[in-house]
């Protein structure tokens, strides 16, 4: 019994690399199986660790004990397949050498095979959010149904049918070839970036779960960045964007869990070690000469760690949007666009604009016009809101509308 | 002073609870011995493995087991140094293994000579 304390997430970490490495010798097709000796290893563990006291290299001592189920179960498999012969399929045996490589360089091999694997065109999207949960981070179904606020029947059906898919497909734990890896990349960063908004956005009442998918992406975007194949442009600018919102998670929630906007955030509790690694991968993504989506998100967000209310820093933002704007016309950019247009040029020239959009189903563009003509027709205002309260789903934003009306309509 | 073991029995969990939860109850269960042997009233304990168990019957047949009709079969055990057998109970209450529903740890005295 030693008193050194046991790694926070060790087992949830160890299992993400230990699945990928043994999927990675088993295939795909007997990833239930890998799964499981991963699971073993961690009930070893517990069957000795407490008793008698955590071993010098917890993780090396893992590792071992997943070696040699994995061993052990070979030689079970090859014994059986000798007596009841055909039962599985014979390459799977043939084709093993009776060890698994758990170096570092492989194992971050195998997450980097195992995360474009899952973001195979043929998964949907939110499958390949909960696969990568479940198979690369180690999330159990109850965990990944909390994130989600979905049944845990809702999600275990979800990754039995992507496991299905990836079986029937016949798709090879790999990456794609050189051409194809590119255009891949586009899908494994999009479900990165999905992870994290998941976390950083949901209304999930599990505070620490969600900073925990935010952390998550975080840690899948690194294995990219640490492959040259995959250290690209897009990548750094992905990690960089979320770094800079990540280092605001702390200050955008209140006591209570209600959202906090940012102009009403406590600067200091703003992450500055997060926003300096923003900034450094920030600096890495200009190398390449291209301005991508990401790029333009990761500079927005960077302008936004800047603590001043100057005219410059607005102007800047605006001209960012500006660009944003013509690579993606989703509403959100349009919306987030009007904001910084009210801050560099007023709110009376972001309401002319405003009313030219045609967003009449998004209560984030109610919010916005009651936000700029407040002060000048608080009765507008309050409609507007109300129309936001129609439309809004959750019910942080409820309250977050009902605090709004209360503000205004106190005004005298 | 005399000693007892706690037995536990329970079911097995592999396969139906998370990485994280597994390591949230281990750690539960470390800070419970490392507790008792802080008092000075822990002698040695294992938990046991449910992989390849075997049972023998009176027969000398040998299956794969115990898959019997309870789910909550011997899990592990502690030898823990007390004064009577309601102290050693009270030591058992501090497991986490008692937070599973059917779940128990038999106190027994062992013979010392």
């Amino acid at each position: 019994m030693t008193d050194k304390e046991i790694i926070p997430h060790l087992f949830r970490t160890e299992y993400g690399k230990l699945v990928s490495v043994l999927s990675g010798k088993f295939g795909l097709e007997h990833i239930d199986l890998a799964e499981d000796i991963a699971s073993e290893a961690f009930l070893a563990a517990m069957d000795s660790w407490p008793y008698k006291g955590m071993p010098g290299n917890p993780v090396a001592w893992l590792h071992r004990v997943a070696r040699n189920k994995f061993i052990n179960h070979l030689n079970r498999a090859s014994t059986f397949q000798r007596n009841v012969a055909g039962k599985i399929r014979p390459e799977i045996i043939g084709n093993i050498d009776a060890d698994i490589d758990l170096s570092g360089q492989h194992i971050r091999d195998s997450q980097l095979r195992m995360l474009f694997t899952i973001c195979h065109p043929s998964i949907a999207e939110t499958s390949q959010v909960s696969l990568a949960l479940r198979i690369l981070c180690g999330f159990g179904i109850q965990e990944i149904a909390d994130a989600f606020m979905l049944s845990t029947e809702t999600i275990a059906k979800r990754l039995q049918r992507a496991k299905e898919k990836l079986r029937s497909e016949d798709i090879q734990i790999d990456l794609p070839d050189d051409g194809q890896v590119k255009v891949r990349l586009d899908s494994v960063l999009r479900t990165i970036y999905l992870l994290f908004s998941e976390g950083y956005y949901s209304e999930s009442h599990e505070a620490v779960i969600r900073k925990d998918l935010c952390l998550e992406a975080m840690n899948l975007a690194y294995l990219l960045l640490e492959t040259d194949l995959t250290n690209t442009h897009e990548a750094n600018s992905l990690m960089s964007l979320m770094c800079f919102h990540a280092s605001r998670l702390e200050s955008r929630l209140s006591e209570n869990n209600e959202l906090i906007l940012y102009d009403e955030q406590d600067e200091n509790r703003w992450n500055t070690e997060l926003i300096e690694k923003g900034f450094y991968y920030l600096q890495q993504a200009s190398k390449w000469e291209i301005r991508s989506k990401y790029y333009l998100e990761a500079c927005i967000a960077y302008w936004h760690t800047v603590k001043t209310n100057a005219v410059e820093k607005w102007d800047r933002i605006l001209g960012l949007y500006d660009l944003l704007v013509s690579l993606d016309a989703s509403p959100i950019v349009a919306l987030n666009r009007l904001y910084a247009l009210s801050k560099a040029r007023g709110k009376q020239v972001a309401m002319e604009e405003a009313l030219k959009l045609d967003l009449k189903n998004s209560h984030f563009y109610f919010i916005l016009l009651a936000d700029l003509c407040k002060e000048h027709d608080p009765k507008s205002a309050l409609d507007y809101l109300a129309m936001a309260l129609r439309l809004c789903k959750t019910g942080a934003e409820k309250k977050f509308i009902h605090r709004k009306m209360d503000l205004i309509a106190n005004i005298p | 002073m005399k000693e007892f073991i706690l037995v536990f029995r329970h079911e097995n969990a592999n396969g139906k609870v998370s990485p994280e939860q597994m390591q949230q109850w281990m750690k539960q269960q470390m800070d419970w011995v490392n507790g008792i042997a802080a008092k000075g009233q822990f002698v040695s304990g294992t938990g046991l493995l449910f992989d390849d168990a075997k049972v023998v019957d009176h027969k000398k047949m040998v299956t794969n087991g115990p898959f019997g009709d309870i789910k909550e079969t011997l899990g592990g055990f502690v030898i823990v140094r007390a004064e009577s057998a309601e102290e050693a109970a009270e030591f058992a209450k501090g497991t986490p293994i008692l937070q599973g529903e059917g779940n128990t740890v038999e106190v027994r005295q062992i013979m010392t000579h």
